[in-house]
Formats: C-alpha cells, structure tokens, sequence
C-alpha cells in the first residue's frame, strides 16, 4: 500500500489524479444540469438569453480566472519540482518504461492488440472518429444546452469512450501496471522479478481448432474461422440496417453516415469485447485469448 | 494625484475609455482594444455563466500563453544538443534565478493543458455544441487537441534523461508498426520498409531515439508545432464568433 500511495503522489502523476477527480466532478456536474434540463419544458439556459454586456460581466469573469490559475500555477511550481532523473542512457533499460500519461490507454491496448492496431489505426480511428461526430450525429436537439434525454445513444457512446476507454486506462496503465507491465494492486509492491505464468491461446483454440500446425504452417480453418468471427462481429452493423432501415431515423441518417457510425461503434465495442476475451477466462483459471483472427499478415 | 493622472494625454491617448456606467461605453471598451475585441459586445446570460462553459477553453489558451513565456525563458538555457541538454537542465534547476520555477510552470502547465483541452472537449460534446453550425470548428478543435498532445510528446524528449528518453522510445515505437509504412507493420516488409528508412526512422533520424531526435523534437516543439498550433487557434477562435458565438439554445426553444 505504502508503494501505491508513493506513485500517487510521484508530482508527474498528479495530472493523472487531477483528471480523475476533474472527469468525476464534471460528469456529475453534467448529470445533475441535464437532470433538471429534462424535468423543465424549456431548458434553463433558453430563459438566459437575454444579453449582457461583456464589458464587465464576461471580461470580469476571465479576469478572475486568470488571476485565480495563475495563483494555481505559481503555488504548484514552488511546491512541485518537475523530475529530472539520470542522464539519458540507452544501455540502461527502466522497467516499466511508460509513455507519457496521456498515452497510457493507449499502452494498455498493447497488451490486447499487436502494435499497428493499439498504436496506429487505434489512434487514427479515434481522431477520425472524433472529427466525423458533427457529421454523423443528426439529432438536431440538444444543441446549445445540457440534455440527456433527447440524445442519450450519443452521450453514453460519448462517455463510454472517454471515461471507459480513455479515463480508466490511463488511470489502470500508470497506478497498476508495474514492472514487465504486469498488473498489481494497489496494495501489492510491484516486485521486478515477478512473472507472470500465462499460456495465451488463440480463440478458435477454445474450439478445438489449433491456430498451426504441428510443423507452424498456418490452420488454414483457423484462419478461415477467425476471418468469420471478425467479419460476422462487423456484419452485425450490416444486419441491423437490414432490419432496421426502413424507420425513419435510419432513412434520415442514410446508408453512409450508418455505415460510419456502426463501424466506429462496433470498433469501440470490439476493444471491450477484445479486453474481456483477456481478461475474463483468467477469472476462471482460463487461458487467455490472444488472437482472433490469425493470418500470414497480421493479427488481430 | 491619479485623478490628475488620468486627466494627461498620455493616459488618454492609450486608455481611450473611461469606467462610466453607460451602454455606449462599455460597447466601447470591447470594441476599441485589440486585445478584448476578439470578444462580442454583449452575449447571451448563460454565456457569461461558468456553470455552462466551465471555462475550460479560455483556460487552456491562458496555459499556452504561460508554456509561451516560460518557454521562450527556457530556450535561453537550453541547447538542444545531446552534449549540453542534461547539463544545461541541471544548470536550471541548480544555478538560474528562477530557473526551477519557470521549467516547473512550463512542465505543469503543459500537463493542466492536456487536461482542460480534454474537458473542453467534454463539455463541448455534452452540450451539442459542435452541432449545425459549428460542425467544422468541432474538426478544429480535434486537431488543436492533437497538436497539443505533440507538443507535450515533443517537449518530453528534451530534458534527455531517462525518464524522457525512455518515454518518447516506447511511443515512438509504435511507428514501427504503422500498416504499409513501418518496417514491422503488416505489408511493411513487403514495400521495402526496412529499420532505416521507415516512417519511424523519418520521425527519429535514426534508427534509434539519439543526438538527432533530440534536435527533430526540439525543433518541431519549439517552431513547428507552435506555429502550426497558433494558426489553428486563430481559425478556432474565429469561428466561435463566426458560427454565432457561444453556442446556445436556438430561438424556437424558448417559450
């Protein structure tokens, strides 16, 4: 415990603290306006429409502000020295050596996907994904204003995303990810020579259908039966539009907004589903899953 | 004395308007400096109300001012060459008045930027605000938090310690992996990828994070990347007055 504690107050992990806190008080703080938003006919912020001057009310506010993070800064600069360790050194491995903290989610997806998914179409597809939000979102209620009942699929995706995803990995890969990137908690020392004992399997595996054969060549029913699960996983998008596209959201949103938004979607859930394939069967003295879908050029 | 002060014309000629309470005045005060003119004269009630902004993103342009400043002071000290860079962080953090205090705001307040950037980026979405007519800004603020996410990548590198070094090794490693450009990416090998002339050997300078990296990173925290950054903002903040100011109900909300 006393180690934990001593990484929670490492000064570059503070930002980490502070965004926990912060993301908790906000989504709070977000969930009680839309509350009181959706319980009103009109939301609260129609009946604030009348104008103000920005001379004072506006500029007062950022003066203060101002002063207020400045203060923040300066007492946080004296009281907090930024680390400066040993000189550079490339003979001289640190384990675990860690990204910066921003990163860390991103870190945390390399122990479930090989590295050009967790490290370059990940974070492709999450800028891309962000950018196409204003595109693919047609509901036109809820702008300008707090509102969970009028757009409830886009705020949990949203903050499925972000808290979920993004959040609670950073937090998980900088306070419980130790040496080896092996996962300690809190109150476990992380201990440099710990190894942990995993047989990973493939999932077709679990079905009795060895990924190689004995002499390594590739299964080629192996590879036929992950290309299914992959492929069947994003065919779901296709078969709910089947179903589906005759009500009159989905003829709003027109086959290629749907297209895209039921592709980032099922690639957001894919990375939970991805996750728990890890995780879950070592809860039941399971061997974890590696691969889905293994082929001669990639893996997934 | 200062009544008499504010009589001179010195003080006229730079402080146009006076604190007189009157509409005409105020509008004044926006519109006449170069500074506040970035604002609107009058906004809306709930625009002016931190519960609905949370302010995060006038605090966000308030830290990159800061990491501007304190960056400038620290380009004084630093060379960015792997020779000196360790000796001269330690020469500001021993023996530079003010030296430990400008390198800790400058490294705090890029990690408070990160973090308000991301709860802009919240508040935003929760309040449908990239939503017609705002659609495109919402892309410029995707990629002004990209950029700020590579400057902090890129001023990471620089202290060349190990905690730096190691850091900027492991995310730079995933460039080994990038599909097609990488020479461990999947068909990478196949279009003649190799260690030293992949998109990760562009990025570093070599095949390894080294001397040159330390000079790439350098540059692109110090010009590129800011001026890029700069460029963006201006759209950012543009737009926000163009699409219609602080996002808000539309007309047909009210009662």
């Amino acid at each position: 415990m006393g180690q934990f504690l001593e990484i929670l107050s490492k000064p570059d992990n503070i930002p980490i603290v502070m965004l926990l806190v912060s993301v908790i008080f906000f989504t709070w703080f977000y969930w009680s306006k839309a509350k009181k938003n959706d319980a009103r006919d009109i939301p609260i912020e129609a009946t604030q429409d009348d104008k103000v001057q920005v001379w004072p009310y506006l500029v007062r506010i950022e003066f203060l502000m101002t002063i207020a993070i400045m203060a923040v800064m300066v007492v946080w600069s004296i009281a907090l020295d930024a680390p400066l360790e040993e000189p550079a050194n490339r003979a001289l491995t640190p384990n675990p050596s860690k990204a910066p903290w921003y990163f860390l989610g991103l870190q945390e997806m390399l122990v479930y996907f090989d590295p050009w998914i967790a490290g370059v179409v990940l974070p492709t597809l999450i800028i891309v994904g962000l950018m196409a939000i204003p595109y693919v979102d047609i509901n036109e209620k809820g702008n300008g204003y707090y509102t969970f009942k009028e757009r409830k699929f886009a705020v949990l995706t949203f903050c499925f995303g972000f808290l979920i995803l993004w959040v609670s990995l950073i937090v998980l890969g900088t306070f419980l990810r130790g040496p080896g990137w092996n996962f300690f908690f809190p109150w476990e020392t992380w201990d440099p020579h710990y190894v942990a004992v995993l047989t990973n399997v493939d999932f077709s595996e679990y079905f009795g259908i060895p990924t190689r054969h004995p002499d390594n060549s590739l299964n080629p029913v192996a590879f036929v039966f992950g290309a299914v699960c992959v492929g069947g996983f994003y065919s779901l998008g296709g078969l709910y539009w089947v179903r589906k596209r005759k009500t009159e959201f989905l003829q709003r949103l027109g086959p290629v907004r749907y297209g895209v938004v039921a592709f980032l979607f099922l690639s957001m859930g894919g990375l939970l589903i991805k996750i728990v394939l890890r995780l879950a069967p070592l809860m039941f003295g399971l061997n974890p899953v590696k691969y889905v879908w293994v082929t001669p050029w990639f893996n997934v | 004395m200062f009544d008499q002060l504010k009589k001179t014309e010195v003080y006229k000629s730079i402080f146009r308007h006076s604190y007189q309470d009157t509409q005409r005045n105020r509008a004044l005060q926006i519109v006449d400096n170069v500074f506040l003119h970035l604002h609107p004269v009058r906004v809306p009630r709930h625009a002016a109300n931190l519960g609905y902004t949370w302010g995060m993103g006038g605090i966000t342009f308030l830290l990159f001012l800061i990491l501007t400043i304190t960056g400038v002071i620290l380009m004084f000290y630093y060379r960015p060459t792997a020779q000196y860079a360790y000796e001269d962080m330690k020469y500001l953090m021993n023996d530079v008045p003010f030296g430990p205090l400008m390198r800790n705001m400058h490294r705090w307040a890029a990690h408070a930027m990160v973090l308000t950037v991301m709860l802009h980026m919240f508040r935003v979405f929760l309040t449908g605000s990239y939503k017609p007519p705002r659609q495109f800004n919402w892309v410029v603020g995707v990629i002004l938090l990209v950029l700020t996410l590579l400057l902090s990548f890129s001023g990471y590198l620089l202290p060349w310690d190990q905690l730096s070094i190691w850091a900027v090794t492991v995310g730079t490693n995933m460039a080994r992996a990038t599909p097609l450009l990488g020479h461990e990416g999947p068909l990478g090998a196949e279009l003649g990828m190799r260690i030293d002339n992949d998109v990760r050997f562009v990025l570093l300078g070599g095949t390894e994070v080294g001397p040159p990296t330390l000079l790439r990173f350098y540059v692109g925290h110090c010009i590129f990347l800011p001026l890029i950054a700069v460029i963006f903002m201006a759209v950012h903040f543009w737009r926000v007055r163009k699409d219609g100011g602080i996002s808000g109900p539309e007309a047909g909300k009210k009662a």
